[in-house]
């Protein structure tokens, strides 16, 4: 099975150009007086990756926590396939297809990658708490079939000799992989990547960058938070630039390389060959 | 330097230790203590103390899934226990209904007064459900010590016997094998919780509450079943020891009741189901060994939690396995 089952690609007819699976509209936020976000909007299609970049303190990572519901706005919309999904608990994003990693690893260390990644099939598995209890029929394939499942994951991230290990015991590359691996396992609609090179060397972001390139090849879409730019223009279909909180440019890799705000943002000047284009 | 192969006493020792750790092996040793201990239990005193011992691990077994895995404190357990009790005993005796089916209704108005409880208190973050079942211990020990007319207030009230459709179950020896089946059956019930996507829900919110979430745990709810579960547990027990006893009084119900629960739970080891059962045993018998020493019983009681406590920092279980595990791994 693959990790990304019957998701509409970018060119199928009922996901198609156009149609976005995740479309934010004038989203903003503010902690105690300082707007962490102010009025953003912008679309997601599907099968695409769409990476979200920005100096730090730009409110990358408070975006995406109102992505998934563990921060709430205090105005906009966020809707998937259609329906708005403000205000609801982040279990609820996490059922309308929503799946994420974090930045600082929110690995489950009381439980080796197996359990990290069976935890991930929640959604997917029969948790009925008196089925479970009385261990029904159905229950015991329900976790043979669970575990199946994750031991696939666990071989496609590469982990698998790491199942039966504790996860405080996996180096910290590894980690990275595990947390993907168990976003993967609640078949999401859309995975949020929060900075998944971030601490690695050079051949670890490299497998990074093979992992998240063969999942857009099966179709999955993908949100990706990276400063790492060399991974952000070898795999993304769009890149958004956020500065101080509002979107300072949006468009292709190439597109956004040549903008001479994006430039000027990160470099604190403008490129001769840019000059005067912006004013 | 190349790792040599294994020796026979290596491989041994991994075999030892991956059954240890094995979940149905300590269900196995369980059964197998059970069926043997009447070969050492020369009278009935000593099955009394071992049917105690059965009935208190059971609420332990229930306890622990509430502390060691929800992660929430209940100091009203006694409550439960006793309300148990005096529903089987009240309804099978001055309302006349059949026992098992006092037994089973009493039980399922416990789960339900847990369900209101915790419904409420469990959508908050942090120990509001300890604070909840403070309360609702202290009330409902006051309302059995003072509703006399019903529950006999502070002289107790007697029980009639555990009859099943006309059997009559009577007599230490055949209340031991009903009681160890029971804990047999929690034990069992337990496992499989903890083994299955609504225990690993539970584990991952001690791991990381945020992430569960992301993966769409909803934790108010497992947290509430939980406590409804661990709460019927007790009453289970607690009809148990009414039948039994042949006799309740408000002292099951006490506070002092609730927070040795809690004590048993701790001393055991938390998050482990057998660490529950071995904190039943040694809190329960503890107490009939030190009659000895008189005077200084509750003394050295307190010195055998203290020291405990500080060379077994997370329960005996659980310390335990980590020696043998580091001895497996050597």
């Amino acid at each position: 099975m693959s990790a990304a089952p019957h998701r509409p690609g970018p060119n199928d007819a009922v996901g198609g150009e156009g149609v976005a699976l995740l479309a934010v509209q004038n989203l903003s936020k503010s902690f105690g007086g300082v707007r962490a976000i102010e009025d953003l909007s912008f679309e997601v299609r599907p099968g695409t990756v769409h990476s979200i970049i920005g100096p730090n303190g730009a409110g990358k990572t408070t975006l995406l926590n109102m992505l998934v519901g563990v921060y709430v706005p205090d105005s906009g919309q966020i809707r998937l396939t259609g329906r708005d999904l403000v205000g609801e608990p982040t279990h609820r994003f996490a059922a309308a297809g929503l799946g994420r990693t974090f930045q600082n690893l929110q690995i489950f260390f009381n439980m080796t990658a197996l359990e990290n990644v069976m935890t991930g099939r929640h959604l997917r598995e029969r948790r009925s708490l008196l089925a479970a209890m009385l261990r029904t029929r159905a229950q015991a394939r329900s976790e043979v079939s669970c575990r199946d499942v994750s031991h696939r994951l666990l071989e496609q991230v590469g982990l698998y000799g790491y199942r039966d290990t504790r996860a405080d015991a996996m180096p910290y590359g590894a980690l990275k992989r595990l947390e993907i691996a168990r976003a993967l396992a609640a078949e999401p609609l859309l995975l949020l990547l929060d900075e998944p090179a971030a601490g690695l060397n050079q051949t670890e972001a490299s497998e990074i960058d093979t992992l998240i390139k063969r999942l857009a090849a099966e179709g999955m879409t993908v949100i990706l938070v990276e400063h790492n730019m060399r991974l952000v223009m070898g795999v993304s279909d769009q890149v958004l630039v956020l500065e101080h909180g509002r979107k300072l440019a949006e468009g292709t890799p190439a597109q956004i390389a040549r903008d001479p705000r994006v430039i000027e943002a990160y470099l604190g000047v403008v490129d001769a060959a840019g000059a005067g284009g912006h004013a | 330097m190349e790792r040599a192969a294994p020796t026979a006493s290596e491989l041994a020792r991994a075999r030892l230790r991956r059954w240890a750790f094995d979940p149905r092996s300590g269900l196995l040793a369980l059964a197998v203590v059970i069926v043997l201990l009447p070969l050492f239990l020369s009278n009935n005193y000593f099955y009394d103390i071992a049917i105690a011992v059965a009935l208190n691990a059971i609420v332990c077994v229930g306890l622990n899934l509430l502390i060691g895995y929800a992660g929430q404190i209940s100091l009203g357990h006694a409550g439960f226990f006793a309300l148990g009790g005096y529903g089987s005993a009240i309804l099978s005796g001055s309302q006349g209904w059949p026992v098992w089916l006092s037994m089973l209704t009493s039980c399922a108005a416990v789960g339900l007064l847990a369900f209101v409880v915790g419904r409420p208190t469990l959508r908050l973050k942090g120990h509001y459900l300890a604070m909840a079942t403070l309360g609702l211990g202290v009330i409902i020990s006051i309302v059995v010590s003072t509703e006399d007319r019903i529950t006999g207030g502070p002289d107790g009230l007697s029980v009639p016997p555990l009859a099943l459709f006309g059997w009559v179950v009577r007599g230490e020896h055949t209340w031991y094998w009903i009681a160890c089946s029971g804990l047999l059956l929690a034990v069992w019930l337990a496992q499989n919780l903890i083994e299955s996507p609504a225990g690993r829900a539970l584990r991952a919110l001690h791991g990381s509450e945020v992430a569960a979430e992301t993966l769409g745990i909803d934790s108010a709810r497992y947290k509430l079943q939980v406590f409804i579960v661990s709460a019927v547990f007790a009453a289970v027990a607690g009809t148990l020891t009414a039948h039994y006893a042949g006799f309740i009084t408000p002292a099951k119900a006490s506070f002092m009741h609730s927070v040795e629960l809690v004590i048993m739970v701790v001393f055991g080891g938390m998050a482990s189901v057998f660490g529950a059962v071995v904190g039943a045993l040694v809190l329960t018998t503890l107490p009939q060994l030190l009659t000895v020493l008189k005077d200084y019983e509750m003394m050295v009681y307190g010195v055998v939690l203290i020291a405990t406590m500080v060379f077994f920092p997370q329960g005996i279980v659980p310390t335990l396995a980590r020696w043998l595990a580091w001895w497996g791994r050597r």
